[in-house]
């Protein structure tokens, strides 16, 4: 699989209207990832990342341009074909881990699996093991209260990893944590891309997060300013 | 997601805010209950009335002597003397009537050995008993043997049975009235209170030729105070008001340009009148109930559209895990609908124990229909699906970035 095109962005540009009022934010972005590539997103507040994260996401739409993921072109999908590819093609990391804070933690984890329509047992059967994969399989009952943020991000990994998808989209996924605790996650981000081969992309603005990857994309006001390996850039 | 995951979300959702879904059930407790009851209620004012018009006997109607519309001095019923005993039997002959009984009564001092009692004493013809519908608890009644022989014979009423007897049995005992010695041969059911409120049990029935020529010592031998005539069916109820009519017009010589010298009162429009009131009655009550179901299902309505500006992240969390807006919805008109049926049920509870505290503490014998609950239960139901589609059209149309970027 690696190797293979992942997703081509092609002439993306996505503007705000408020009261007619036109506010572009991204200006053309021409970008190809391919699978099993670790990719982090780098800019400034204001750069664009946030729009472009959510446009990789199938959160939104672009306002032009071409967008195929995974072989589909996205910006012709409707609303449920997108929550489709959410929910099949990829798995969000979030800053504020974004857990339900009333569900167990399996039941968390087990949430993307139905709405794929798997069973309830089938999927704690699958939710359990992931979290035993990323070391929380003791605490699969807990609330995501009663753990530790780290942990919590961890629980947010397994619960991206569940519906095995073609993408891991994680955005600031060590904003809320400290430092001890954002390198376990990178190193949990690391040894997915080079043990299971997952394509990885991870938007940032912190250096020390965007090291970890193996491919630099910046950006600035809209625009790309930077796309190569993470070495040779100036972080 | 299926229809179990769902429930179990949504009843998730109550868990965690068990005040708030508490006193949302409660609006729902409280319409759904006042529905069941207030219907419950109508329901047994109607059987009520119901009760006390066939106690009356069915397509019977009264026939007075004297007119109700004659001119100069009006005549009070019962004054003038014109129906006979013949006249009833003309009109028992016609074929339009089943049955017709002839009546005089008069209250009376009823005494035994040393207790006594004011009691109202007809003299009638064994016709009144079928035509009443009414029979003997003990004893029996009397027929024509002891019209013909005028014999002292008494059947009485629950209520004169009680004062006079207590506990003891009263058949072969002796009664005196207005000083001459009658035999008690028949206690007659309880028949309860008339439309009027009146005691129907509060009677002592003899044969008509004897009270007419011992005790009731009024008017012409032959005259009557009024007849009670029985319809021969429900739909020959007018054919037979006409047919008695102008048969008595043509016994009592009435000229054509004369009015009635009789009046005749149909029991059935009477009946239809009371149940008209009934019914009016239920409806007002349903109405007022469901004024409370109602305003429960706004306070539904409104707190599921706190809950889903409150749920904005997590309806933007579910969206990005793959939620669609189906889902969403669903997800939320469940728990409207949850808490609905929730609320039904406890209303329904409720109601029943309102039926059992009205039956112990007042006369009015209420019981809850199983239509009822079936109506109040599916009625919630709607309500729930009705005012939680709004606030779950809302989640569902939310837009998954800015639901994701809700604080």
């Amino acid at each position: 699989m690696t190797g293979q095109t992942l997703m081509t962005l092609t002439d993306i540009k996505k503007s705000y209207f408020n009261a007619e009022i036109e506010t572009p934010v991204l200006h053309g972005i021409n970008v190809t990832i391919n699978r099993g590539e670790f990719v982090a997103i780098m800019g400034q507040s204001g750069s664009g990342k946030s729009t472009l994260m959510n446009i990789l996401g199938c959160l939104d739409t672009p306002t032009s341009g071409s967008f195929v993921l995974n072989g589909k072109e996205v910006g012709t999908l409707n609303d449920n074909e997108l929550a489709q590819i959410r929910n099949e093609t990829i798995g969000f990391v979030f800053q504020g881990f974004n857990l339900l804070k009333r569900m167990p933690l399996v039941d968390n984890v087990a949430l993307p699996l139905l709405y794929a329509g798997v069973s309830m047992a089938e999927a704690r059967k699958r939710a359990t093991e992931k979290l035993t994969q990323t070391g929380l399989g003791a605490f699969t009952k807990r609330l995501p209260n009663q753990i530790s943020g780290g942990q919590q991000q961890r629980v947010a990994i397994s619960r991206a990893l569940v519906c095995e998808p073609a993408l891991i989209l994680a955005d600031e996924p060590t904003g809320n944590l400290d430092t001890t605790t954002s390198v376990e996650i990178m190193n949990l981000f690391t040894r997915l891309n080079e043990e299971q081969g997952m394509s990885i992309l991870i938007v940032t603005h912190e250096p020390d997060v965007a090291k970890y990857a193996k491919r630099l994309v910046r950006l600035k006001d809209g625009y790309v300013t930077y796309d190569g390996p993470v070495a040779d850039a100036h972080l | 997601m299926n229809i179990f995951q769902v429930f179990l979300e949504a009843f998730r959702a109550m868990s965690m805010n068990r005040l708030r879904a508490g006193l949302t059930m409660l609006g729902i407790i409280i319409g759904v209950g006042a529905v069941v009851l207030m219907l419950a209620i109508g329901e047994s004012v109607r059987e009520d009335i119901n009760r006390r018009i066939s106690a009356m006997g069915s397509n019977v109607m009264v026939i007075f002597p004297g007119s109700s519309t004659s001119n100069g001095v009006r005549a009070g019923r019962g004054v003038v003397q014109t129906l006979t005993l013949q006249d009833a039997q003309a009109i028992g002959q016609l074929p339009s009537f089943s049955g017709v009984a002839a009546i005089v009564q008069q209250p009376f001092q009823v005494a035994s050995g040393t207790t006594n009692w004011n009691a109202n004493v007809s003299g009638v013809t064994p016709e009144y008993f079928s035509i009443k519908d009414w029979n003997t608890e003990l004893g029996s009644l009397f027929g024509e043997v002891e019209i013909r022989s005028a014999s002292r014979v008494a059947v009485i009423g629950r209520t004169v049975a009680s004062n006079l007897y207590g506990e003891a049995d009263p058949i072969g005992q002796t009664i005196r009235i207005r000083n001459r010695p009658f035999e008690v041969i028949g206690v007659l059911e309880n028949k309860g209170s008339d439309l009027g409120g009146g005691d129907q049990d509060d009677a002592v029935f003899v044969p008509l030729t004897t009270a007419r020529q011992q005790l009731i010592r009024w008017g012409q031998p032959g005259s009557i105070h009024y007849a009670l005539a029985q319809a021969a069916s429900a739909s020959q109820v007018q054919d037979a008001i006409y047919d008695a009519s102008q048969l008595l017009r043509t016994r009592h010589r009435v000229r054509d340009d004369q009015e009635d010298d009789f009046t005749i009162r149909d029991l059935a429009s009477i009946a239809e009148a009371a149940q008209g009131i009934a019914t009016a009655l239920t409806l007002l009550l349903g109405a007022i109930g469901s004024i409370s179901l109602l305003v429960g299902g706004i306070g539904i309505m409104n707190i599921m559209l706190v809950s889903v500006t409150e749920r904005t992240r997590e309806i933007g969390i579910r969206m990005a895990l793959g939620a669609k807006r189906r889902d969403v919805l669903l997800q939320f008109l469940t728990e409207a609908v949850v808490i609905c049926v929730c609320g039904g049920a406890l209303g329904v509870l409720f109601a029943y124990l309102g039926s059992l505290a009205i039956t112990k503490l007042s006369p009015m014998e209420v019981g809850i229909s199983m239509t009822g609950i079936v109506i109040a239960f599916s009625f919630s139901a709607l309500i729930g699906i009705f005012f939680g589609l709004y606030p779950a059209k809302r989640a569902a149309a939310l837009k998954p970035v800015e639901a994701l970027r809700y604080e």
